[in-house]
């Protein structure tokens, strides 16, 4: 656990970079701190492992003051990945990864060899160990960087915008593969990002910082979207917080039509030999041999975020959902989606009422 | 010591024999030595102070005056004026060489470290590396290229200038220019101007090899050149199959 006492820090010109912080970063869980520039997501961050000293107020990880600790012994201890991932260009990419053991006095060959694991865990292949970064794409070069962070198997990890510098398809594969490898490995993770939408799909918990080092409101993701604690949050987060919101629930609990239940607009789903579904016939749509496209599937593991965008989405406001095995099992029409929605609302209500 | 008027002065066998005194070889002996002196000297002096203006970013102004002023500098005026304190001898020309070397080697030492990636700093700092790792191992390494060519420059213009030594009455192959001017052999002046001119490219073939074994692959460009295998680019792992649109 990573505690803020208190932390305060005023620069030598007199700005006040965080004010007065209070925090706790669960152990094994991945903090998110979100807000706009400025707002002393960075610095505090930076503080945890003494890159930036804190004015007054203390900071612990697991209950020790990290001031009473050899900056460079606290940081040794501490995975540390930035923006642009800082590799050493004139290394290669196993030397580089072998940074931490190597001040640590870990033998050559046993640093190289805990190189060649990182690697394999962070999906890069073991012929890129003696290249040199400059022949690696930016987002190779970050997994090498994150690789290099985990190399001395820090309890703690601290990120710095470490997915902002890639292009966004980079990105979303860059973040899955770093909740899998969080979920194997259970760090304590403080993240720093100024986009609120990778805050909460990453995040276990959002600290939202705004101006001038204030926490304006520390809950988790689904928290933060359903219940932002002050104006600031809810226009941070954005307006379609309600429809990102649904992300966290699964289509479990929703209720399907059958699959030829009686459709107002004369639209047939059109079925393969194995019952798959292949799109949609009938009035101004496709033909039975050629139907108009599904545009998507879903079964009742995914999120009704992504239930709710198929049934807009759909060319008849109707989304099929199939089993494990890709057979159509069931239809969502609109108006029936948006009855349970309802519902669920209530329920919500009604249990925070009673709660 | 050859006057013929049918064979020049540097193609005269006579003027090549190793050992004799006043032959080429011992010429370039001895210029060497003034050269590879110089430079030690100016080395040791200018490349620590480089560093530490480059890594602690204090005092910058002394290495950008320092490389104007050394241009600016005529080394025969400053030698005549070094001679009048010291008197003939070494000491002179030594001390001219050395101010005419540290500018080139303390401005680039100073813009190579000043070159250097912050974020590969932050990053060294960050994993734990005390600073002077960090000038050892990260920051030297990567202002390589520009500091040796800082030394290059700065070779160039010894081998070139420790011609003045023969001014104060010492050797080296300022002695052909000196001496051929006196005696009107034009002959002799030139054999010195082209060994002199020879000797500095040689020197800088030397530094080039130099550079090539000891900057990192990684940031001379050479790794982008080597031939490769091809490899292949790390894929977007694939949407779930059924899930198209939305997410």
């Amino acid at each position: 656990m990573i505690t803020f006492d208190g932390v305060r820090k005023v620069f030598p010109d007199g700005t006040v970079a965080v004010d007065n912080l209070d925090l706790e970063l669960p152990t094994g869980k991945i903090t998110v701190f979100v807000g706009p520039s400025g707002c002393g997501k960075t610095t505090s961050l930076r503080m945890i492992n003494r890159m930036i000293e804190p004015t007054s107020g203390r900071i612990l990880i697991d209950g020790d003051d990290v001031t009473s600790q050899d900056d460079a012994l606290l940081r040794r201890r501490i995975g540390y990945v930035i923006q642009h991932a800082g590799l050493f260009p004139h290394r290669t990419i196993a030397e580089n990864i072998a940074t931490v053991p190597h001040l640590n006095g870990v033998n050559k060959k046993k640093a190289r060899a805990v190189a060649l694991e990182l690697m394999d865990r962070v999906g890069l292949d073991e012929s890129m160990a003696d290249r040199y970064p400059v022949q690696l794409s930016g987002g190779q070069q970050q997994r090498v960087g994150v690789a290099r962070a985990l190399a001395a198997d820090p309890p703690v990890m601290l990120m710095d915008e470490p997915f902002s510098a890639v292009d966004p398809i980079v990105r979303e594969v860059l973040q899955a593969e770093f909740l899998r490898i969080q979920g194997e490995l259970g760090k304590t993770i403080a993240l720093v990002t100024h986009d609120i939408d990778e805050a909460i799909k990453i995040g276990d918990m959002v600290a939202v910082f705004r101006q001038g080092g204030h926490l304006a409101q520390f809950a988790t993701p689904q928290e933060l979207l359903e219940r932002p604690a002050n104006d600031f949050v809810a226009d941070f987060v954005g307006r379609d917080r309600g429809f990102r919101s649904l992300s966290f629930d699964t289509a479990a609990a929703l209720e399907v039509d059958d699959l030829f239940s009686v459709a107002t607009g004369g639209e047939v789903l059109v079925l393969d030999g194995a019952g798959h579904p292949h799109g949609w016939t009938g009035p101004g749509l496709g033909s039975t041999s050629n139907p108009t496209p599904l545009g998507g599937t879903f079964v009742t593991g995914d999120s009704l975020r992504l239930v709710t965008d198929l049934a807009i989405s759909s060319p008849v406001g109707i989304a099929v959902r199939v089993d494990e095995t890709g057979r159509a099992d069931g239809v969502l029409r609109h108006d029936s989606l948006v009855r349970q929605l309802n519902a669920r609302r209530r329920r919500r209500a009604e249990a925070e009422s009673t709660s | 010591m050859s006057t013929t008027q049918e064979t020049p002065y540097l193609f005269d066998p006579a003027n090549w024999e190793f050992g004799a005194a006043g032959s080429i070889p011992s010429f370039i002996v001895t210029h060497l030595y003034y050269t590879g002196l110089a430079l030690a000297i100016a080395i040791l002096i200018a490349v620590p102070v480089g560093l530490y203006i480059g890594h602690t970013g204090r005092l910058a102004f002394v290495a950008i005056n320092a490389g104007n002023a050394g241009r600016a500098l005529p080394t025969l005026g400053l030698v005549s004026l070094l001679v009048t304190m010291f008197g003939l001898g070494l000491i002179p020309a030594l001390i001219a060489l050395v101010i005419l070397a540290i500018p080139p080697i303390l401005t680039s030492t100073y813009a190579g470290l000043r070159a250097v990636d912050r974020a590969a700093v932050d990053a060294a700092k960050g994993m734990g590396m005390r600073e002077l790792g960090i000038l050892l191992r990260v920051e030297i390494p990567m202002a390589l290229p520009l500091i040796i060519s800082g030394l290059r420059s700065a070779a160039l213009q010894v081998v070139a200038t420790a011609t003045v030594a023969a001014y104060v009455g010492l050797g080296g192959l300022g002695r052909l220019l000196v001496d051929g001017l006196a005696l009107n052999q034009y002959d002799r002046v030139v054999a010195g101007a082209v060994v002199v001119a020879v000797l500095a490219i040689v020197i800088d073939l030397v530094a080039e090899g130099i550079q090539r074994l000891v900057v990192s692959p990684g940031i001379s460009g050479r790794a982008l050149t080597r031939p490769s295998k091809s490899f292949p680019t790390v894929s977007p792992t694939q949407p779930r199959a059924g899930t198209a649109s939305a997410g």
